[in-house]
């Protein structure tokens, strides 16, 4: 049993720590998570010549990675430096086109000249592609898309969509270019910075990937790798709360001592601590199970959603609390730490989705087992 | 990153597997699903088939009668046994006082008591707490005055699990009241024939008795009885609460205990429906699961981490608060399954042999009592809140 990550992965988290602190420190951070589009096309690009969006992929399909702990160790750094950026949209939509072998695509989202986002979510999906309604309609051997799809990320700044929708034969794949006729997009910024965007599409042309009426279980297989990058992240985000928390708490004095000398917040911070240990192992547990069977990885993706929404609003209240009338401030890093872990909670499905998801397997793993 | 058992340790595993299916006495196994009592006889059959395998101490030193296993075979020992609900090891000799006087012991101590816990002669109780030292042990006041050859000793001891049927105790006692309070005691051991010596039980909540009070008045210890030096014994003491901490978090039992729980929630119906579908029920069911595999992770790093040593103090304390939380809300929920049948109180039902009709289904007889009975465990061997003492101060270091 081993539970590191290996010279390799070391050297990969290494060295795009040191570029993150160097060139998005929080100083710049702070704003410009909040600007425009709330991300760097620039430091994307660089990032790409690192190799950061080639390891989120298997080398049969182009990639230099792909394995579920490649992925948490890109996403374990995205946490730590807060980067924004479609990483997580790209890792979905990378997925898809690796699936269905469009290598082409896939290898110019790895070199970093296409950013390719990805587009599920609806306002009435609520994570289920079961409601999914968008339609993809064929008019000889070209589709057309209808519908609207919300919080897409980036939108406004991606050049293509890998759009999630619904054909006569079920649940399909599309890409569709920025520029496409038809297509509207309304830009916003996010509370934990970067932005999003609703997207509507009018006979809007689309280019199938896949076999019609075969996503299903495509997007489901991606979106359990996007569950174990943002249980990464998460711990990442939750590793830099205690430190800081910790930080704080040895320094700060109040009634003549360092706070952290007084019993109440120490057991709050052993708490948190253990929650954050019992998270990581979750993080690691989905990880592991990601080659496994579906009901498997799907169980283990969902517990580590659960355990991360759990873990994660206790780690950032308690952060909040326990810096008192600092937490409360733009400009401490703790504060922005603490929006990313509670945000990383809505996106994918919150602790009470994947709960009941969770439950569900399970009914499903009896009745196989029966 | 490799969550899987080595080929050896798969092989190991199924060798544990097979001497459990061939060894353990079903009458055992069967009494600790029914949460039924064992008699000392019966505790005593169990250690001595382990010792006839040589695997009751199997974490001393191969010469002493250990195994030289690996704390992860320790670990796959541990819970493969809970599984199959063989009876707990007691820890008093084999994991307490075996490995201080392993460390701490004269040649002539060890050669003396340990092949004694090994073939059972000895059956040892833990004098530590008192009526005012509890988590604030080193304010202990049962002392011990140099009279020639031995040391003479009065106070009271409490809390101490199973002195009804030990002859002997190692004990903390003041030797001296300068200096620090923890410079002035020392650990001795203690003949319980001895005269002065009165045991008194105390009834647990649950109706169970498995604590005393222990009462020393002039009670004769021969000097050879010391263990180390006089005034050192709190580095031994502490030594005890670290060592062999590979289960503190009782995953296997945890594991068995969960499993028969998943199997009434799938039986037990409510509503109309298995409980295992009400929402409500099948809520906290998940958190509990997810809880636990969790757990399993996390005990298994931090053995890995250890190595080859007993697992450090900090993460140990880690598992213990987490590992003993999961077991409670184990035994919540099976009460909480139980419904109204988990209100009668049947004594006669907890005793081997017992062939009296059950109240409701047979499993909910003994869900309160086993309720009650687990309080103790975010209690005893250093409190939850000592535990969060000790990561504030070894692992946050605040």
């Amino acid at each position: 049993m081993d539970f590191s990550l290996g010279e390799d992965r070391q050297m990969l988290a290494d060295s795009l720590r040191r570029f993150l602190a160097d060139k998005v420190p929080f100083s710049v951070r702070k704003t410009a998570a909040f600007e425009g589009a709330g991300w760097s096309r620039d430091i994307w690009g660089q990032l790409a010549e690192l190799g950061a969006i080639g390891a989120l992929f298997d080398e049969g399909v182009g990639g230099f990675g792909g394995s579920p702990f490649d992925v948490a160790v890109v996403f374990g750094e995205i946490g730590r430096g807060l980067l924004t950026g479609p990483w997580l949209a790209a890792l979905q939509a990378g997925q898809v086109l690796g699936a269905a072998g469009r290598t082409d695509d896939l290898a110019a989202l790895i070199d970093g000249t296409a950013v390719i986002t990805y587009a599920e979510e609806e306002a009435d999906t609520w994570f289920d592609p079961a409601a999914i309604t968008t339609r993809a309609t064929a008019q000889g051997d070209r589709w057309v898309l209808d519908g609207a799809k919300t919080v897409v990320a980036y939108a406004g700044s991606a050049d293509r969509l890998l759009v999630v929708a619904r054909a006569d034969a079920g649940l399909s794949t599309f890409l569709v270019e920025r520029d496409a006729p038809g297509m509207t997009v309304r830009d916003y910024l996010l509370v934990d910075g970067g932005s999003a965007g609703d997207v509507t599409f009018a006979a809007t042309p689309a280019t199938l990937v896949g076999e019609p009426g075969h996503a299903g279980p495509v997007i489901e297989a991606a979106r359990a790798l996007g569950l174990v990058a943002l249980a990464w992240e998460a711990v990442a985000v939750m590793d830099a709360l205690r430190d800081q928390t910790l930080d704080y708490l040895r320094t700060r004095k109040q009634f003549g001592i360092p706070i952290g000398k007084f019993q109440a917040l120490q057991h709050r911070m052993a708490t948190m601590a253990l929650e954050i240990e019992q998270a990581r192992s979750a993080a690691i547990n989905a990880a592991d199970r990601y080659i496994g069977t579906r009901v498997e990885r799907e169980r283990a993706a969902s517990a580590a959603k659960a355990t991360i929404g759990k873990a994660g609003s206790l780690a950032a209240e308690e952060a909040i609390q326990m810096h008192g009338g600092i937490g409360m401030t733009w400009e401490l890093a703790m504060s922005h730490y603490a929006k990313r872990l509670v945000m990383i909670g809505h996106e994918l499905g919150d602790e009470d989705h994947h709960l009941a998801r969770y439950i569900e397997l399970g009914h499903e793993l009896e009745q196989a087992e029966a | 990153m490799d969550l899987t058992f080595t080929p050896e340790e798969e092989a190991f595993r199924d060798e544990v597997r097979t001497f459990l299916s061939q060894k353990l006495p079903a009458r055992l196994s069967d009494k600790i699903r029914k949460s039924q009592h064992l008699t000392k006889a019966e505790m005593e059959e169990w250690h001595a088939i382990l010792n006839a395998r040589g695997w009751l101490a199997n974490h001393w030193p191969v010469e002493w009668g250990g195994t030289g296993w690996s704390v992860m075979q320790r670990f796959i020992f541990e819970t493969e046994t809970a599984l199959v609900h063989a009876p707990r090891v007691l820890p008093f000799g084999v994991s307490m006082i075996g490995p201080v006087l392993l460390k701490y012991g004269s040649e002539a101590q060890k050669r003396r008591w340990l092949p004694r816990i090994l073939d059972g002669s000895d059956w040892w109780c833990q004098g530590y707490s008192e009526p005012g030292a509890g988590s604030d042990l080193a304010s202990l006041k049962t002392s011990a005055v140099r009279d020639g050859d031995h040391y003479v000793v009065n106070g009271q001891k409490t809390w101490t699990t199973l002195a009804q049927y030990a002859n002997m105790m190692f004990c903390l006692v003041r030797t001296s009241t300068e200096g620090k309070r923890q410079e002035g005691i020392s650990f001795l051991l203690i003949d319980m024939a001895t005269p002065g010596i009165e045991v008194r039980p105390i009834k647990l909540l649950s109706g169970d008795h498995e604590v005393n009070e222990v009462f020393f008045t002039d009670v004769r210890v021969p000097v050879e009885n010391l263990v180390g030096e006089e005034n050192k014994g709190w580095t031994y003491a502490k030594y005890l609460l670290t060592y062999e901490r590979t289960n503190i978090a009782g995953v296997g039992a945890s594991m068995a205990a969960f499993g028969e729980l998943k199997d009434i929630a799938r039986t037990q119906r409510r509503n109309g429906r298995p409980l295992s579908e009400d929402p409500q029920f099948a809520a906290r069911l998940a958190r509990l699961e997810i809880e636990l595999e969790n757990m399993k992770t996390t005990n298994l790093r931090v053995l890995v981490a250890a190595g080859a040593v007993a697992a450090p103090t900090a993460e140990s304390s880690m598992l213990k608060i987490r590992g003993t939380e999961i077991r409670q809300t184990i035994d919540d929920l099976m009460r909480r399954a139980a419904g109204t049948h988990a209100r009668p109180w049947i004594p006669e039902s907890f005793e081997g042999g017992w062939n009296g009709e059950p109240v409701g289904p047979e499993w909910a007889g003994p869900v309160s009592t086993h309720y009650f009975n687990d309080r103790k465990l975010s209690i005893f061997g250093g409190s939850n809140e000592v535990q969060r003492e000790i990561i504030t101060k070894a692992i946050l270091e605040l």
